[in-house]
């Protein structure tokens, strides 16, 4: 099996929002090691056995691939107490948890005796990211190598101290015991007085899935009881001594110039700080009602455009609008010959898809807490990139990063949608000039208008079949939404697969499963049309040409579960869809129901879902259920309504999200793989749920429905 | 301005038209109550006024200044958990937990009125509030599992 560590993957995140950076690299420092104080023991897992330890002297510069990478590391300090130290953060997907679960499987620890230190660039290693369901197969897997190795190194130290073979002690609930004399030590005994500092690479023996007792276990949210009494700090409810509340001047519509800014009513009033640098306008105040004032005092001049096209005629602009920047991970795939193998074919179909744009709305909105001191800027924020926000910053204010500390506290949801550092830099603007900390929280509409969205996108799909349902040629061009989930997972000898980038006129950028929920919805759809136009049926379809195993049994298991050939009631259709994305493998079955007023009621989904070994069962199938219900929305409503540069929709009441009343009765399987490295599983639930529901739909009332959202009404028109 | 919250008796000075949530959050150090949306369209800012459910962001204080307030601070009772919490607990519920607070006062206040909710007016009590991360399966088996303590 290839190990996933060493696979170069491309840069998750759909990158348009992310500005282009250099790689971080992380200095190999002992002293780093112990700062959160005493000593112990340290184990840091390297991407590279060449470590050169306290050589503190080589140069800033250092080549990709360096030996100094350190990508996460445990302290188990004198007290035996666990400290794990890792870039990635925590906004719900509950990694907090499964991560402690998987050092504590290793370290024979409870998960109560460990402290996951996330999302401070200070305290912990560089990490680019956390998305693209990397956090699992990636972190996880070095974290758990670590605590092995860790563990290995306090049975060395007991074996010495006792003068003993190794083979005679096993670690046991935090202790090392000598199996037959029953003589015990705890792992802080063991450490104490010492800076010990060792580093791993990838050959470290680890205990295998099937072993497992704490990984592999329903262990509870750690913190829980923090976020259910309100205790818990997120950013936004985060107040220093004397801070001030921030807010920004914005455009009245998108690519609006400033020509003027009368600054002079909104200086006027009482504790206001108004800063106006460049095109940023900003204030501050000792409280939100008097700094929405001085907002409101604030008399502008705007030149705005004219040129903007709106959600009614955006699928037309996209297509008129290509652009000619080509990225890398775009340039598509072609095999055999697509044209001959459509001429070929015996079944012909050709369709067009049509995506629309959608918001995150992460519930908390982004924020951040800036604060100057003696040159140095820390900055509380939710973001999924830390490091990235870090970077902006240092860029913003011409600082060194190590002049720029940014921290995350557990966050109020990003799906992709909290990659970047707006906040960060509006706030740290404001307490420059106020010299006091500056807080400050966009309002719902702000996230709505400011932030970027989900890729709207076109989709066209030309493909061919043969009498026994043999795919024969697959042409598949997307324009805009991306290239996550491109290719298909069918298997075709002819395909001619493309993305093609366009002039979006909205911000967009990665959200949840990125292209893949828009690529595998029109790929998904069209496999319905096929096995339609062929007579087959579609599950059948499906297997005929598929050769993925994990894809295979998603999808069998769903329909198994589902009841997939059992009869349904008059008005009622069943639809299949499914595929993989970032290790993650589903199959999703729909039922709808149609009434005689052509209402479409979606009234069950059971999902089959597979992502190799699983850490925590239930945070899991809370995780497939969540995207289950969020898949929903950009399936049968959500979409962002815009024209004139404005944002139509921007609020809640407005824009429709998926509620109580939204959810259909959801199944969803857990296929346990204990023989396959644990995946990611944010992502991949999500990509089934629209095509299974446009399938059912086609099943139920014979409409086959191209664009996503399919009922922005409630009812087939 | 005294505001009775969660029992106690508190002594604001502020515009009487600033909203309840502003002055729980920033006035009073009650930050449990979130800022969703600004509008009364998410449930993240739910608190209790005299036990009815009431959205705190587009509540006047001056509205409530005679008023029973509960936020999420004041539903621990000497130090135990209120039976929603437990069951929220027991279940692990949430994600992000951002809609958390609103949920618990949604749901408290529900089983204050009907100890034994149907699935159907569970859902009508909390369509108000929005768990983006979608945990809602999970915060109805809670809700059920509530109102057997």
């Amino acid at each position: 099996m290839e190990n996933q560590d060493h696979l170069h993957h491309p840069f998750e995140p759909a990158t348009d929002e992310l500005p282009s950076k250099p790689r971080y690299h992380f200095k190999l420092d002992r002293r780093k090691f112990f700062k959160l104080g005493g000593g112990g023991l340290v184990v840091a897992f390297v991407l590279h056995d060449l470590i050169s330890l306290g050589n503190n002297n080589n140069s800033s510069a250092v080549a990709p691939q360096s030996p100094d990478d350190v990508d996460a590391w445990i302290h188990i300090d004198e007290n035996g107490a666990v400290n794990v130290l890792t870039g990635k953060v925590e906004v719900g997907q509950n990694i907090r948890t499964s991560l402690s679960q998987i050092v504590a499987e290793e370290l024979m620890l409870p998960v109560s005796l460990i402290t996951m230190i996330m999302g401070d660039t200070d305290l912990v290693p560089y990490d680019a990211g956390t998305f693209g369901s990397r956090s699992t197969p990636q972190m996880g897997t070095q974290l758990r190598k670590a605590a092995a190795t860790a563990r290995d190194a306090l049975i060395e130290l007991a074996a010495k101290k006792w003068n003993t073979q190794a083979t005679t002690l096993h670690a046991e609930n935090g202790l090392i015991i000598n199996t037959a004399t029953k003589e015990k030590i705890g792992y802080g005994e063991l450490t104490k007085g010492k800076q010990l500092v060792m580093t791993i690479s990838d050959n470290v023996p680890v205990i295998a899935a099937k072993d497992w007792k704490v990984a592999g276990t329903s262990v509870p949210k750690v913190d829980e009881m923090d976020f259910i009494s309100g205790k818990h700090k997120y950013v936004s409810d985060m107040k220093l001594p004397g801070m001030l509340y921030g807010k920004v001047l914005r455009p009245p519509s998108y690519g609006a110039k400033l020509i003027e800014a009368d600054l002079s009513k909104a200086k006027n009033i009482t504790g206001v700080i108004v800063v106006k640098d460049g095109d940023f306008v900003g204030v501050a105040a000792p409280d939100i009602r008097t700094v929405t004032s001085a907002l409101l005092a604030i008399d502008a001049k705007w030149e705005e455009r004219s040129d903007h096209p709106s959600n009614e005629n955006i699928f037309e602009y996209l297509l008129k609008n290509t652009s000619e920047e080509k990225n890398e991970r775009d340039q598509g795939t072609t095999t055999g010959n697509v044209e001959s193998g459509l001429t070929e074919a015996a079944f012909k179909y050709s369709n067009t898809y049509n995506i629309n744009y959608i918001a995150h709305i992460p519930l908390e909105p982004r924020a951040a807490v800036a604060q100057w001191a003696d040159g140095k800027l820390t900055v509380w924020t939710g973001t999924q990139r830390p490091f990235g926000v870090q970077q902006e910053l240092s860029e913003t204010f011409r600082l060194n990063k190590e002049k720029v500390r940014v921290m995350m506290p557990d966050t109020g949801s990003g799906y992709g949608g909290k990659h970047t550092g707006e906040a960060a830099i509006e706030a740290a603007r404001l307490a420059q000039e106020a010299k006091a900390p500056v807080k400050v929280v966009w309002t719902r509409e702000e996230e709505f208008t400011w932030a970027y969205f989900r890729p709207g996108g076109v989709i066209k799909v030309d493909a061919g079949a043969n009498k026994d349902g043999t795919i024969t040629a697959w042409k598949f061009t997307n324009y805009n939404s991306g290239g996550s989930g491109l290719d298909t997972q069918y298997k075709v000898s002819n395909k001619q697969i493309a993305h093609v980038p366009c002039n979006t006129p909205l911000r967009q950028g990665s959200y949840r499963g990125l292209a893949s929920t828009a690529n595998v919805f029109a790929r998904e759809c069209s496999m319905d049309d096929l096995a339609r136009l062929i007579n087959m049926d579609p599950l059948g379809f499906r297997l005929k040409n598929l050769d993925d195993d994990r894809f295979v049994t998603a999808l069998q298991t769903a329909a198994k579960a589902f009841g997939w050939n059992k009869l349904k009631p008059a008005g009622h259709g069943y639809g299949i869809a499914g595929g993989f994305e970032k290790g993650g493998h589903v199959g999703t079955c729909a039922e709808v129901m149609v009434n005689s007023d052509k209402e479409v009621r979606v009234l069950r989904v059971t999902q089959a879902f597979e992502c190799g070994a699983i850490v925590n069962p239930h945070h899991l199938e809370n995780q497939v259920t969540g995207a289950i219900i969020m898949g929903l929305g950009g399936a049968l409503f959500e979409a962002v309504q815009f024209a004139n540069g404005k944002i139509l929709n921007a609020g809640l009441s407005a824009y429709r999200v998926p509620r109580f009343n939204d959810v259909p009765k959801i199944e969803v399987i857990l296929i346990d793989r204990k023989d396959l490295p644990s995946a990611g599983a944010g992502e991949a639930g999500i990509i089934g749920v629209a095509p299974a529901i446009r399938n059912a739909i086609l099943d139920a009332a014979g409409a086959a429905l191209n664009t996503l959202p399919m009922l922005p009404n409630g009812a087939l028109v | 301005m005294v505001l009775n919250i969660n029992g106690e008796k508190h002594e604001v000075t502020v515009e009487p038209d600033v909203a309840l949530l502003t002055v729980l959050r920033d006035h009073l150090d009650l930050t449990g109550s979130k800022y969703g949306c600004g509008e009364g369209a998410c449930g993240a800012c739910t608190v209790l006024i005299n036990g009815n459910t009431a959205h705190s962001c587009n509540t006047p204080v001056s509205s409530v200044a005679d008023k029973e307030i509960t936020t999420i601070e004041g539903l621990e009772k000497n130090g135990k958990l209120a039976a929603v919490q437990q069951a929220i607990m027991e279940t692990d519920v949430f994600q992000c937990s951002y809609c958390a607070s609103g949920m618990i006062m949604a749901a408290a206040a529900l089983l204050k009125k009907n100890p034994a909710p149907s699935e159907e007016a569970i859902l009508q009590a909390m369509n108000g509030n929005i768990c983006r991360c979608g945990t809602y399966p999970y915060i109805i088996k809670a809700i059920k599992l509530a109102s057997t303590l």
